[in-house]
């Protein structure tokens, strides 16, 4: 470690600094301890219990939460649905805004147009722009369907089949993530040397298909490892959309919607609190090896 | 064509994205009697911004949404900043004990996600009667460990030089910390502003579990119950509504570009 170098070690200030330290981090450990550390544990508490909110008498149930968790339609059915929306917007906004990234890259004078236009949507407001998607996707009065028609298809009833449901949340969480990973690979591709792509010329990969796939492609990789978790995190947390579109009518719950259901609008504070554990458990698969990462970087 | 094409292709891509901001728009300022006129020309038969508009400030307290948006942001803000730029001071430049411990903690947390913690969090202030508050609201994110991870790397490359000649100077520690080491990461900091307002003007989650009182609620907790009771009844004041609760943070981010995509993408870990 830099430690010593960081602080060059003069015993005396040593000392002084000593309690110095504390004071300035004792707000810091103080809410440290009352957001994350005693809510962690309470948590922990709660998922091996019956307790509802307001109850008077509660008892140890043990696994029993967890069990009833993998047993219950609506959390196994949110899983699915969660899984499904996950497997439906990685992929394409991953490799979609890889594309994107790729083109504006190339663009001297326009560049900061595409940005912009591209990366708006992440800056809106969701809860608002869901409401305007709402509209969009109408089956009569939306244009998205009147251009279905004019092509000469059926409409399409996208929230109001079932079946679309899912997909039709995935389409908006993809309109929503584009803008953002096309920001993470344009810094990803700014850092590849260009003497890399030259050095590939030279060696006969005349195509920008041939520079692509043996410099860039593999010089993405960290990127593309980032963005992958990054979107994977966001997509299992996915919630507004379902508040405003679906409130999980017709079986469209995803995990975060079906948690916020039980901990908070049916008040099964235990229950609520396993299925809580579960949640954090996807997550913290998702993002320890990343952030392990993130804080390897920044000490070499 | 070469050169055309990548410009084609874009262009197609950024009409798709853009396509809800213009609807959006178009339909605030259009009367709700062309509410079946899918076309997208832009310029209405009977402009009606002034209707809409004005019948979405009256359904709902939009301009309370906003004041509370503003309320609940800054608060935040100011209380992330405040303990967060002390602990990373002292993660940076100070020796004391428990400090690797701390930064292993602040790395740990880095990987929690709120939805994690609002359980306990909500028993917690249901049983104190803190519901319904701007202190509910906002005590969850009080404390930023992401603010302690960024401002202690950026902490870190400040000379030591100058610390300790500060010191010989006299000055106390809180005035390093503050009026010396700070400014040279004003960057960081106005990065980090941009991200945590951004994140908790849009957050819905929270908001919707402790607030039921509309007279304190944000804008996208404000949105939602508006869209529940205009329910497609009358989309023209929706959609202004959409847009004035949109409207801030797009105005900000056309504004200082440079500096909103700096603070958003700072982080996967939102």
């Amino acid at each position: 470690m830099t430690d010593a170098a960081l602080t060059p070690a003069a015993p005396a200030r040593g000392a002084i600094a000593l309690p110095r330290g504390l004071i300035f981090v004792a707000p810091a450990v103080l809410l440290m301890l009352a957001i994350y550390i005693l809510p962690i544990v309470v948590l922990t508490g709660f998922s091996i219990t019956d307790y509802r909110l307001g109850a008077l008498r509660w008892e140890f149930v043990g696994l029993q939460n967890f069990r009833a968790a993998f047993q219950d339609p609506v959390f196994v059915r949110a899983l699915a649905n969660t899984a499904l929306y996950a497997v439906l917007v990685i992929p394409t906004g991953v490799f979609l805004a890889l594309g994107i990234a790729l083109l504006v890259q190339g663009r001297r004078h326009s560049r900061a147009l595409w940005e912009t236009a591209y990366f708006l949507p992440v800056t809106a407001t969701l809860v608002a722009m869901a409401t305007v998607w709402q509209f969009l996707l109408h089956p009569t009065l939306g244009p998205v369907n009147a251009a279905i028609t004019w092509a000469g298809f059926d409409p399409v009833s996208f929230l109001g089949n079932p079946a679309l449901l899912i997909p039709t949340l995935a389409l908006i969480g993809i309109w929503q993530v584009l803008g953002f990973n096309m920001v993470l690979f344009l810094a990803g591709l700014t850092a590849i040397p260009n003497d890399l792509l030259d050095a590939a010329r030279m060696d006969g990969a005349r195509s920008p298909i041939d520079r692509f796939l043996t410099v860039t492609w593999p010089m993405l990789g960290p990127t593309t490892m980032f963005v992958i978790v990054t979107t994977s995190i966001s997509a299992f947390k996915v919630f507004e959309t379902v508040a405003v579109l679906t409130k999980g009518r017709s079986g469209s719950e995803t995990l975060l919607y079906a948690l916020y259901l039980e901990g908070f609008e049916y008040s099964n504070t235990g229950y609520a609190a396993a299925l809580t554990l579960i949640f954090l458990a996807i997550v913290l698969v998702l993002s320890i090896g990343q952030t392990l990462r993130m804080d390897r970087r920044v000490h070499y | 064509m070469r050169r055309v094409l990548p410009h084609l292709i874009l262009g197609l891509g950024a009409a798709l994205m853009l396509l809800p901001f213009y609807w959006m728009i178009l339909t605030s300022i259009r009367a709700p009697a062309e509410i079946f006129d899918v076309s997208l020309w832009p310029v209405p038969r009977d402009f009606s911004a002034v209707q809409n508009y004005g019948q979405a400030a009256s359904t709902v307290p939009m301009a309370r949404f906003m004041l509370n948006g503003v309320i609940v942001c800054g608060g935040i803000l100011i209380v992330q900043v405040l303990t967060a730029v002390p602990a990373a001071y002292a993660l940076a430049k100070l020796r004391f004990p428990g400090r690797r411990l701390l930064m292993a903690l602040v790395i740990g947390a880095l990987c929690i996600p709120m939805q994690a913690l609002a359980l306990p969090l909500f028993v917690g202030l249901a049983r104190t009667n803190l519901l319904n508050t701007y202190f509910a609201q906002m005590m969850p994110f009080f404390l930023s460990v992401f603010a302690i991870f960024l401002f202690r790397q950026s902490f870190r490359s400040y000379p030591d030089e100058i610390i300790e000649a500060a010191r010989m100077d006299g000055f106390s520690e809180m005035e390093i910390c503050w009026r010396l080491v700070l400014r040279g990461s004003l960057p960081s900091l106005a990065a980090f502003s941009v991200f945590s307002v951004v994140a908790h003007w849009n957050d819905l989650y929270w908001p919707l579990i402790v607030v039921s009182d509309m007279a304190i609620a944000p804008p996208p907790l404000g949105m939602l119950f508006f869209s529940d009771v205009e329910s497609g009844a009358n989309y023209g004041a929706l959609m202004a509504g959409a847009a004035m609760i949109t409207a801030p943070m797009i105005l900000c981010f056309l504004l200082a570009r440079r500096s909103f995509i700096a603070g958003i993408t700072m982080t996967g870990v939102k």
